[in-house]
């Protein structure tokens, strides 16, 4: 029986799973949404991040910044409410505590980063593109500006704009630029943000959402509204890579529900070239260790000797 | 620390709303330590999302099934139907599969077994107490006050008991034991026995009571605390407390997950535990 086992693994081809974008190679294109897997380190006694294809950070910051109140999560139907309010160590303490850690597997690392100003962003990014082992930066742009009234960088594209090339001329990295869901017309913002110099688009961010609790008529998170994420979100998610992807020349990675290789497809079809996995890491720590086998496992039942050929082969 | 499926072994009402589940659950004898905890998730289910964290009420082994069969070994948790997660926790029978991740964060400090105990629980607070009451080794200088609304919220005093460990009981109604609350029967035991270590499991009113109460005594305590949260390894950064010395300036949130959650009552900011903070928000 053994010896059959064996015979067919090695008439079995393994399919490459490799890809290249943005001057970044990954041993696979699973990787977290930045905020699910801390510092990487959190998770490493249940999943071996050699696994992975990219590790993403927790979003960085100049200084360290302490976060929202408390209740600062709500479970909602088919996904979670969040306004963790980017609680994070700062980047100097990332680079002296968290780094290390990292810097002991052979997977990319991939710091994600926001400003409450462009001038804080361009250095945040200025200080990373000192760092030798950070892989790649990826720019949350989901984040109020307070100079200018609180708005939203990633709502106004000529903000969006202005702020990626601030940070462009400060960084040779490799410069993901992750968009908000939450505007009328996604494909501006990705048009605005590819001229300011990006080199992937990663989406989508947490759409804004609320949720009440009916006993005490008061909102269910201390911020009163937050992001929402989960398999909920998933179809708004595909649909936006979708309407990307048709309109940049960019490469695109896909975020929004992923909880198995199933939905990491739907992604890579419409033609995401990498994908996140966010708040299935929550609910199963090996979530991506699964969705990669499976992911294998299902170019192999289809006869697909390479990832990459299945990539932006959506019929229509 | 592991997570693996596993099955549900019983899963019975003791009391009113709350329920004790036996879980085949190798390894946990050996590893789990009293006021750790676990997350559990329905398997084949969505809703819920998320996993739900429960403290462990104890932990043993079963007779096999048969000769020459290694003994089952299970942990047991108790839990009070109060949600969704629970609602769907409650129709689970033997067989069923779940799936745990644990043992999980940071137990109590036994201390030295010469020195007198007590321990504080109230309602579903008990359920961490019992795995501390069991692994304390003198008994008989450990006591445990129960306290709840009502009768109903009295549970497991037959399986404290017969640890050999003094329980008191109180309930609000007066229903049970003695009328009032249970941190009026503290105060009296800290008068008689001013030595003693405090351990503290149940709602945050009955906690921030029984602080001020260990302060004004200069009694040391540990307490248990319960969050939400969604992964219990310290990612999600859902479930933070304030720490001592945290301050606008310089912040300083724990995780009850990881950091607890049982913590030295000196470790956190008593004054600031559910005081409300502005700061950006809506993003992760």
């Amino acid at each position: 029986m053994a010896e059959m086992k064996d015979q067919r693994k090695t008439t079995v081809q393994r399919p490459r799973m490799e890809v290249e974008f943005a001057g970044l190679r990954l041993r696979n294109p699973v990787m977290p949404a930045s905020g699910t897997f801390g510092y990487g380190e959190e998770y490493s006694p249940f999943i071996d991040l050699n696994q992975l294809g990219a590790v993403v950070t927790k979003g960085l910051s100049l200084r360290p910044k302490a976060g929202n109140p408390t209740p600062r999560i709500a479970e909602t139907t088919g996904g979670m409410l969040n306004a963790i309010g980017l609680q994070n160590v700062g980047v100097e303490a990332f680079i002296s505590q968290k780094m290390p850690f990292l810097e002991q597997y052979h997977t990319p690392v991939i710091v994600n980063f926001f400003g409450n100003t462009a001038e804080e962003y361009a250095e945040v990014a200025a200080r990373l593109n000192d760092v030798p082992n950070v892989a790649a930066l990826e720019m949350n742009i989901s984040c109020p500006n307070v100079k200018h009234g609180g708005i939203v960088f990633g709502t106004e594209p000529q903000a969006a704009h202005d702020v990626v090339s601030l940070v462009r001329k400060r960084l040779d990295k490799p410069l993901i630029v992750k968009l908000t869901p939450n505007v009328t017309d996604i494909r501006v913002t990705a048009k605005a943000v590819e001229d300011a110099g990006a080199d992937a688009i990663s989406l989508i961010n947490t759409l804004t959402g609320m949720s009440v609790d009916v006993k005490t008529r008061r909102p269910r998170l201390a911020n009163q509204i937050g992001g929402l994420s989960g398999p909920g979100i998933r179809p708004i998610a595909v649909r936006l890579t979708h309407q990307v992807v048709q309109t940049v020349k960019l490469p695109v990675i896909g975020i929004g529900g992923i909880f198995r290789a199933m939905d990491a497809l739907e992604f890579l079809i419409v033609g995401a070239r990498a994908v996140q996995v966010g708040t299935a890491n929550f609910v199963d720590p090996n979530a991506m260790s699964q969705i990669i086998t499976d992911l294998e496992n299902f170019c192999i039942d289809e006869g697909i000797e390479d990832i990459n050929d299945l990539i932006g082969t959506l019929q229509l | 620390m592991k997570n693996y499926k596993t099955i549900v072994l019983s899963n019975q009402e003791i009391s009113p709303g709350y329920y004790r589940m036996q879980i085949l659950a190798p390894g946990y004898d050996a590893q789990a330590r009293a006021g750790q905890f676990v997350m559990f998730r329905v398997q084949r289910s969505l809703p819920p999302l998320l996993r739900r964290p429960f403290g462990i009420f104890r932990t043993g082994f079963l007779a096999p099934d048969c000769d020459g069969m290694p003994p089952k070994e299970f942990i047991e948790i108790v839990y009070k139907v109060v949600g969704l997660g629970t609602e769907i926790m409650q129709d689970l029978h033997q067989g069923d599969q779940i799936e745990l991740l644990g043992p999980l964060g940071r137990g109590f400090d036994l201390g030295p077994p010469d020195k007198e105990k007590i321990l504080v629980g109230g309602g579903i607070g008990l359920v961490p107490l019992y795995m501390l009451a069991e692994k304390l080794e003198n008994k008989a200088k450990s006591r445990l006050l129960m306290g709840g609304r009502t009768r109903d919220d009295i549970i497991t005093v037959t399986e404290f008991e017969r640890l050999g460990v003094q329980t008191y009981v109180s309930t609000e109604d007066g229903s049970l034991g003695e009328e009032g609350l249970v941190t009026q029967v503290l105060k009296r035991k800290l008068q008689k026995y001013p030595h003693a270590t405090v351990y503290a499991c149940g709602p945050m009113p009955m906690l921030d009571a029984v602080q001020r109460i260990c302060a004004d005594h200069n009694a040391p305590l540990q307490v248990s605390l319960e969050a939400l949260m969604a992964c219990g390894v310290g990612a999600c950064l859902g479930c933070v407390v304030k720490g001592a010395g945290h301050s606008d300036e310089t912040p300083r949130y724990l995780c009850t997950c990881k950091q607890g959650p049982v913590f030295n009552a000196e470790e956190l900011d008593w004054r600031r535990l559910d005081e409300p903070q502005q700061d950006c928000g809506g993003c992760r």
